[in-house]
């Protein structure tokens, strides 16, 4: 029997496993909603392509499947673009299906058409424009292949309008082969061998984490890793949560607004055991100066991360957990090594740095500061929530004072830095976990970025938790303003506002706020126990600082502490 | 450094620009770029020319690998290999220098393929230094035009079997 091309696209979505779709239909893409109207799968109604594909993006993080977008031509792709290059940035397994205007208009300049292929070329894994509807079924195997395997990223998929009328046999295609790509899995015993040697060698080891050990599921690992050979270990912003928060080895994050103690521990180690993660500049600063005592071992799935930034001794492409799993097993072997007396000063120094300048901030009488907010949302929520951030202070405390216990539990824009991830990717978070507490921390200037998925949120009957630190600034361009640029707070005022209480109630959720410190833990826990979309607001000092902070271009030891 | 990347690709729309769009997008630098279908219709073969620090080519050596389009990538310059590239060159041929002109494609092994009163237009392949030793042999007696087709490269087979 023939199928249409729109039939065909949502019968292979359903064998790719796809329950859930966000998305926002148009002229282009109304064969396909009509399909999908009559499938199991469920539609959530975005108010703006953006946060579909932020909302998809987490729901990805959460499920560890392939979130999935669908959007019509022109502006809705367009649209979607911002959202496509965070998940780029963060490799995030997303397939964004664009409607496309009807194949024989295309280059005409037609009505809502964009050459959105073109434009998303160097911010998707890989992109495809479906020219017949024969070719429908193999690019949707492909797209989900891609965005899944390997170093995971968004895929995009064009459809003409034509070809998802057009009609043709259907056929899925059970396996894929793609003679072009076919990613590293397993590393190689030899280079094992030599990262495992040179573990056993050097007396000041840091373990240092990246995002590929939440996408790897290798948390496990990495913590028998670091425990097996009594490595201190800290984590990027990405790899936040695939180390326990609270475990004796902990380090905190490292980098710009990384601890005291994990940038002193990275400048002084002879050995950085990196895992799957690339060396950011938010990460390294100055490069000279980052580890520069030390011997590298790099485990990465991509091998363009390796060697980019920084030169590597022992390269290792591989997936982390594949990697970690080897190397623990060679350590195991290594008999007669007191792994605990080997690095017992190494570890005493690490613990003496930690203690000189822990993470902290001035209390005020009267004023509320974020970093309490943010240690109160911890301890009421036992640190079980997921935290989803915007961009900017608010990201930053979050990440400094919520003690993430397990991985897939924070969800933030990290190599993009999209203010106006946090609300929709919590509305994906809620969607994907619906038992857990889902927590938006916030700024009040990227609040207002997406503040429209309000109603997707009411609509999906959605209970997120949106914890506003209200400043009146664009916080951490201020703080940049501050300290760098003499105190002139060009366009940083965010002076006028609306009054988000009333705004929850506009949309029918539940608005609170609190001035004082005392009010704090009362709004939380009234929010925890409202079943609905609450936001939470919080009139904090209006100046406060994000420190440590590590001035652009400096030495991660050159910190400005509180 | 000068490396000359040999690059098998898929032969499929908007690949060219994938690779066009990695270099620009990266700040990497094309000197010369030649693309034509190998033997099996379904791929191509990218020859590509470009310069920098062994890092810079590392991350284009990998970049390359890493596009879903991408077969197979060879620094053909890492070994011994054989490089060519043609011109067409219009040059003035009027009174005592059109036989000037005759002679100096003669030595390079140049063809004449069009003639005018005027003008004769040579075919020359050869090395980049060949190229560049011919042009500016000719350009004092006067190029019209010049056309080249940009550098294909392979690796010599091996000389001990």
């Amino acid at each position: 029997m023939k199928l249409t091309g729109a039939q065909i696209l949502i019968e292979c979505l359903k064998k790719e496993g796809v329950d859930l779709i966000f998305g926002f239909p148009g002229g282009a893409v109304i064969d396909i909603y009509d399909e999908l109207m009559k499938s199991s799968i469920r539609h959530v109604l975005v108010r703006h392509e953006q946060a579909a594909v932020h909302a998809a993006d987490a729901y990805a993080r959460v499920t560890g499947k392939v979130g999935v977008v669908l959007v019509t031509s022109g502006p809705g792709a367009t649209n979607t673009v911002t959202g496509i290059a965070s998940a780029y940035g963060d490799s995030i397994p997303v397939v964004v299906m664009t409607g496309q205007v009807p194949t024989k208009l295309i280059g005409n300049d037609a009505f809502q058409e964009v050459d959105i292929v073109g434009i998303t070329r160097p911010c998707t894994k890989h992109n495809y424009l479906v020219k017949s509807v024969k070719d429908v079924a193999q690019t949707v195997k492909e797209a989900f292949h891609l965005a899944r395997s390997g170093r995971p990223g968004p895929v995009l998929m064009d459809l003409p309008k034509d070809v998802m009328v057009d009609r043709t046999e259907f056929k899925y295609p059970e396996v894929i082969k793609m003679r072009t790509y076919n990613p590293t899995y397993g590393a190689h015993v030899g280079q094992i061998e030599k990262a495992g040697k040179l573990i056993v060698q050097s007396s000041r080891p840091v373990l240092y984490a990246g995002g590929g050990i939440i996408s790897s599921n290798a948390a496990e690992e990495l913590t028998e890793l670091a425990t097996l050979a009594q490595i201190p270990t800290t984590a990027t912003l990405m790899g936040l949560g695939g180390f326990p928060g609270t475990h004796p080895l902990w380090m905190g994050m490292l980098g710009m607004h990384g601890t005291y103690c994990s940038n002193m521990a990275v400048a002084n180690c002879d050995l950085l055991i990196a895992v799957g993660a690339r060396f950011d500049d938010r990460v390294t600063g100055k490069l000279d100066a980052f580890a520069s005592h030390a011997k590298i071992i790099h485990i990465d799935i991509d091998p363009t991360s390796i060697s980019k930034n920084v030169r590597v001794d022992v390269p290792i492409v591989a997936d982390c957990k594949n990697a970690l799993g080897k190397l623990v097993t060679f350590l195991k072997g290594e008999k007669g090594i007191n792994w605990k007396e080997k690095h017992e000063e190494w570890l005493a120094q690490v613990r003496d740095w930690d203690k000189k300048h822990p993470l902290s901030y001035k209390e005020e009488k009267g004023v509320i500061k974020p970093q309490y907010v943010v240690e109160k949302l911890y301890e009421l929520t036992k640190g079980k929530a997921i935290i989803t951030t915007e961009v900017g202070q608010n990201q930053m405390w979050a990440a400094q004072f919520y003690k993430f216990a397990e991985p897939r539990s924070l969800m933030t824009s990290g190599g993009l830095g999209v203010m106006g991830y946090g609300f929709p990717a919590a509305i994906g978070a809620q969607l994907a976990a619906p038992d857990r507490i889902v927590i938006d921390i916030a700024g009040d200037g990227s609040i207002q970025m997406n503040i429209q998925e309000m109603a997707t949120a009411m609509e999906q009957r959605l209970p997120v938790k949106i914890a506003i630190l209200n400043n009146q600034y664009l916080g951490m361009v201020r703080q940049w303003q501050e300290l760098f640029y003499g105190k002139r707070y060009a366009a940083t005022s965010l002076a006028t506002a609306p009054d988000f209480v009333k705004l929850a109630e506009a949309y029918g959720a539940v608005g609170l706020r609190a001035t004082k410190p005392e009010e704090v833990v009362p709004v939380i826990k009234k929010a925890l126990k409202t079943p609905n979309l609450v936001i939470m607001e919080f009139v904090i000092a209006h100046e406060e600082k994000v420190y440590p902070m590590v001035p652009a271009g400096k030495a991660t030891t050159e910190m400005l502490l509180v | 450094m000068k490396h000359t990347f040999s690059v098998m690709v898929e032969n499929k729309p908007g690949v060219l620009s994938r690779v066009a769009g990695l270099f620009s997008g990266r700040g990497f630098n094309i000197e010369s770029l030649c693309v034509a279908e190998t033997l099996d219709p379904e791929l191509s073969l990218m020859t590509l020319v470009t310069r920098g620090d062994e890092q810079i080519i590392e991350q284009i050596n990998k970049q390359l690998n890493k596009l879903i389009n991408v077969l197979k990538v060879v620094d053909v310059s890492e070994g011994d290999f054989v490089e060519r590239e043609m011109v067409l060159v219009k040059v003035k041929a009027e009174g005592n220098t059109r036989a000037e002109v005759l002679r100096m494609a003669d030595i390079f092994r140049g063809k004449i393929v069009d003639v005018s009163p005027r003008e004769y237009t040579v075919e020359l392949t050869g090395d980049e230094n060949k190229i560049k030793a011919v042009l500016e042999l000719l350009r004092p007696l006067g190029i019209k035009e010049v056309a080249r087709t940009g550098t294909i490269a392979m690796p010599r087979s091996k000389k001990t079997p």
